[in-house]
């Protein structure tokens, strides 16, 4: 499933998607950086409450197939843009963690 | 005869919304030059984590990433407080990183361990009050 599908089946809204195609091939859910870093897949949909800046490095090194920020989290200024430059889908859900994730987990 | 590439970065201690950029820009490069995308992660990955520490903990520092055919060193240097217990600081979990920091996601005290983890060698000099040199190893 791409990103996509998935924004659309999720019935997220779309902060910014740059690479709507990105296979998803998992999930992932966590707000501390350094472990999403260390354990997170690449192709994960990576479900997060986090909308500071540093989110699109992490997304981008861990190479997640998108962020997710759930429950109706809307990222910071500047993150739009950054995501944008260098890639990274961003999408929104007003789901809690737990509701998004097991959602995910059906999908996929 | 030992082909070499070096990328060299200054990281501002005082920014936080671009740390982390120099990590970003050696994950192209390393795109650019053929890596696999598990070298490109482990390197990365133990890259921004260093990159990390040295804004959170040491007012900034720099960055060498020297290519070579066979293998990536990854070498960053402080002028910051250092690390007073290296074997304590490696633990999983361990921390000091003051709670504004840990609001934006950081200071689970994974960083240290995930740079050991993600590379084949490392090794950390650091002496209180002078400053910490961390050397990373990935083969290729
Ligand atoms: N470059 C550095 N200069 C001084 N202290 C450091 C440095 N890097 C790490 N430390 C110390 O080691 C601890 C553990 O580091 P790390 O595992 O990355 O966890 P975190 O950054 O989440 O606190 C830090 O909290 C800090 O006390
Ligand atoms: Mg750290």
């Amino acid at each position: 499933m791409t990103v996509k599908e998935l924004a659309s089946a999720l019935d997220c809204k779309i902060a910014c998607m740059p690479d709507e195609s990105r296979e998803i091939t998992g999930g992932y859910a966590g707000d501390l950086l350094s472990w999403v870093m260390g354990r997170a897949s690449s192709g994960d949909a990576w479900v997060t409450i986090m909308s500071n800046i540093n989110i699109v490095a992490v997304a981008s090194l861990a190479d997640t197939a998108c962020i997710i920020l759930s429950e109706g989290v809307i990222p910071d200024d500047g993150v739009v843009e950054k995501a944008t430059e260098v890639g990274v889908n961003i999408l929104m859900s007003q789901l809690d963690t737990y509701a998004l994730c097991a959602s995910i987990f059906k999908l996929i | 005869m030992s082909e070499r590439v070096n990328f060299h970065f200054e990281i501002d201690g005082e920014n936080f919304t671009s740390a982390g950029e120099a990590s970003v820009r050696i994950k192209k490069h390393l795109r650019d030059m053929g890596f696999s995308p598990d070298t490109i992660r482990r390197v990365s990955v133990a890259m921004y984590e260093g990159e990390i520490n040295m804004v959170i903990h040491a007012n900034g520092g720099s960055a060498d990433v020297d290519v070579y055919v066979d293998r990536i060193e990854i070498t960053l240097a402080d002028k910051g407080p250092g690390i007073s217990n290296i074997e304590l600081a490696m633990q999983e979990g361990y921390s000091t990183a003051p709670d504004n920091i840990r609001s934006l996601g950081f200071g689970a005290g994974m960083g240290l361990p995930n740079m050991k983890r993600y590379t084949d060698n490392m090794k950390i000099e650091s002496e209180v009050g002078k400053g910490t040199t961390i050397y990373m190893t990935v083969n290729v």
